[in-house]
């Protein structure tokens, strides 16, 4: 789960490390009430869940509420890479002497915390990473040591910040481990970690992402989720506990297992349609289950022909059979399905449909004929 | 010999009494694997359709010789079931659960690794020697006795790619499913240098997908020192970046992670890559012969 910058940095306030003090705005007239509140110079900032907002036109320093609630008025309803700013975060301006860049990921390659600092903050750390390798510090951090003190010493060194400075840096790197091992974090990056003329340092911003599957131990951070964020079909299926993303083609696609349904996905492409969503069942779906995702992949209207890839394992054909006839029994389906069913169970699922006879079903032996078949069919009605 | 799943298997079920943890027990029990023992605290002296259970895996081991485990309990609960397993002394285990915290996952790699105990998993369907033994949930009926070793990081595209070379005529040495999460115990890497010392594989398929670099460094270690062929497949084309494709492991971050980068990674070691599994069957029985 990714956070807003505000929530970032709220969970870094937690743990004491420095922010900008700031409030969160809705509208501009929140924005401006922020700014009488906080006096003087301040930043509006748009919270939307992707990078780039300077480019974008996100990002407006201003002097006093007047300003600040006519960048609000801008900021608001910006379209950044698709996701419109429905909030802002109002802070005070700080004086920014340096800008440096730190980041903890999650290293799946060597299997532990991997911490990333460089004095050239501010820019795509891709880029220092590519151009400036040698100014880019990184060091992974032993899961059974966990960070101690000399990680800090030994990264700063390495990325060669001023000696005079690493007494003030050393307690925030270290705090911002605490929040990443703490929150189940899966990235914690600040860019730019600043330092202020006064030498102190702050985190000027904050990309935090949270383990999905940690959320349970972390309530506070589950009840952030921003759901005007999530498209509708998302949240759906996150209710309904099914892996679902939205891509935007016309042909609807659901199956079991990731691999399976990502492998669909590509086969669509390849027989020349557009798929237009990822739907995952997961394993040992029920009957009601497959109904609720037909559902969800319906409701996309794009939609014009719907594919089944279902291989059972844990999942029995028949039970997926069942859920698919019910489905069209509860509700008006609107869309040609393609079924391809095979693994446990399948005849017993190939015999039910072939009972139930129902004309928007059609039945294919194989992937790669029911992928064929799916795109003609959303061909025919588009 | 096979390779996982063996003759020599003695497996004691963690959450044998749960409706998943009896189910599959049972159903390895029928396939022919020896299963020796279950386990679920506050439950030691009931059984299972005759299979002891235990509250304890050292309990599993000391008396009814349990030697690899089967883990399915839930998410909360499994990382500190693979902790008490590796305690206990099993050999092997094998996780199917999905769901478990990743910063848990990192503490138990790190245990188990150096001690040198094979952790198959987590979020895996396990492995499968067909004729012999199966330790998980692969529908063992889609699969015969055969040369090809399959690896995969996904459980139903590994079905499907099986039943594809199936249908070929096909049969399979062991099917491993190393499970799709950011941390798993074996990688690719791990099994094709099992398969390569297995006599009963001749042939590899790997079975990829989008995210991380494992499949760019099995390359390097096929070119280096694997000397049966490999075929590979790669899931994920079309994915768009940023977004997590079920697995939680799938996702394209930046530049890394792609497919297509996966492919070019491969190919450049001289690894056919099929782009989707009805041509990776292809390649297969076009290189084998047969």
């Amino acid at each position: 789960m990714d956070l807003h910058e505000h929530q970032g940095k709220e969970l870094f306030a937690q743990a004491g490390i420095p922010v900008a003090e700031g409030r969160v705005a809705f509208t501009a007239d929140e924005a401006r009430a922020a700014a009488e509140d906080l006096g003087g110079r301040v930043v509006v900032k748009a919270q939307v869940l992707t990078g780039g907002r300077g480019k974008a036109g996100g990002v407006k320093v201003v002097d006093g509420p007047g300003p600040a609630q006519q960048a609000a008025d801008t900021i608001l309803g910006l379209d950044i890479k698709g996701h419109i700013t429905r909030r802002l975060l109002v802070e005070r301006a700080v004086a920014i002497a340096d800008e440096y860049y730190f980041s903890i990921t999650f290293d799946r390659a060597a299997k532990m915390p991997l911490l990333m600092l460089t004095t050239m903050g501010g820019m795509d750390v891709e880029a220092v990473a590519e151009e400036h390798p040698d100014r880019l510090a990184r060091l992974h951090v032993d899961p059974a040591l966990g960070y101690r003190g000399f990680h800090g010493q030994r990264l700063m060194s390495m990325a060669n910040v001023p000696v005079g400075e690493r007494k003030a840096l050393a307690p925030l790197l270290a705090a911002l481990y605490g929040v990443f091992a703490d929150r189940d974090a899966m990235l914690v990056e600040v860019n730019p970690l600043v330092r202020l003329e006064d030498d102190t340092f702050l985190a000027a911003d904050a990309k935090v992402t949270i383990d999905d599957n940690a959320l349970y131990r972390q309530p506070d951070v589950e009840a952030m989720r921003d759901l005007a964020a999530a498209d509708p079909q998302e949240q759906a299926a996150r209710e309904a506990d099914l892996a679902y993303v939205k891509l935007d083609g016309d042909v609807g696609i659901l199956g079991n297992g990731a691999g399976l349904v990502m492998s669909t996905v590509d086969v669509i492409a390849q027989v020349g349609g557009r798929p237009a969503n990822f739907c995952d069942v997961g394993g040992g779906a029920s009957a009601e289950k497959i109904a609720t995702a037909l559902g969800i992949v319906l409701s996309d209207d794009k939609v014009q022909s719907v594919l089944f890839n279902i291989f059972g394992g844990i999942t029995r054909g028949d039970e997926v059979a069942k859920g698919l006839l019910g489905a069209l029994e509860q509700t008006d389906v609107r869309a040609p399905i393609v079924v391809r069913l095979d693994g446990t169970n399948a005849a017993e699922g190939r015999a039910l449909l072939a009972e139930a006879a129902r004309p928007e079903i059609t039945v294919e032996e194989t992937m790669l004929a029911a992928a064929e078949t799916a795109v003609r069919l959303a061909g025919e009605v588009a | 010999m096979a390779v996982i799943a063996t003759a020599d298997t003695r497996l004691v079920v963690q959450g044998i009494t749960g409706r998943e943890g009896a189910f599959h027990a049972l159903r390895n029990r029928a396939y022919g694997t020896q299963v020796v023992a279950g386990v679920t605290p506050g439950k030691a002296g009931e059984d299972v359709e005759g299979i002891p259970v235990f509250d304890a895996v050292a309990d599993a081991v000391d008396r009814a010789g349990a030697n690899t485990s089967l883990v399915v309990v839930p998410p909360r609960f499994a990382a500190e079931a693979i902790l008490e397993a590796a305690d206990a002394g099993v050999e092997q285990i094998v996780c199917i659960t999905e769901g478990i915290p990743a910063h848990d996952m990192l503490e138990v790699y790190h245990y188990v690794r150096p001690r040198g105990i094979r952790l198959l998993g987590p979020n895996c369907p396990g492995a499968l020697s067909p004729g012999i033994a199966n330790i998980g949930i692969v529908p063992a009926e889609v699969f015969s006795p055969g040369p090809v070793g399959l690896v995969s990081r996904s459980g139903t595209l590994t079905y499907q790619i099986g039943g594809e070379l199936a249908a070929a005529g096909l049969g399979n040495s062991t099917i491993i499913g190393i499970g799709g999460d950011p941390v798993v115990g074996t990688s690719f890497i791990d099994v094709l240098d099992l398969f390569e010392a297995d006599p009963e594989t001749e042939f590899i398929v790997m079975v990829g997908e989008i995210g991380g670099t494992d499949e760019e460094k099995a390359a390097e270690v096929i070119a280096e020192r694997i000397t049966k062929p490999v075929v590979a497949y790669i899931a994920g084309f079309e994915a768009p970046p940023g977004k997590t494709m079920g697995h939680a492991g799938a996702i394209i971050s930046g530049s890394s992670g792609t497919a297509a980068g996966k492919q070019a990674a491969l190919e450049a070691k001289g690894v056919p890559v099929g782009t989707n599994p009805t041509e990776a069957a292809r390649l297969v029985v076009e290189r084998l012969g047969r």
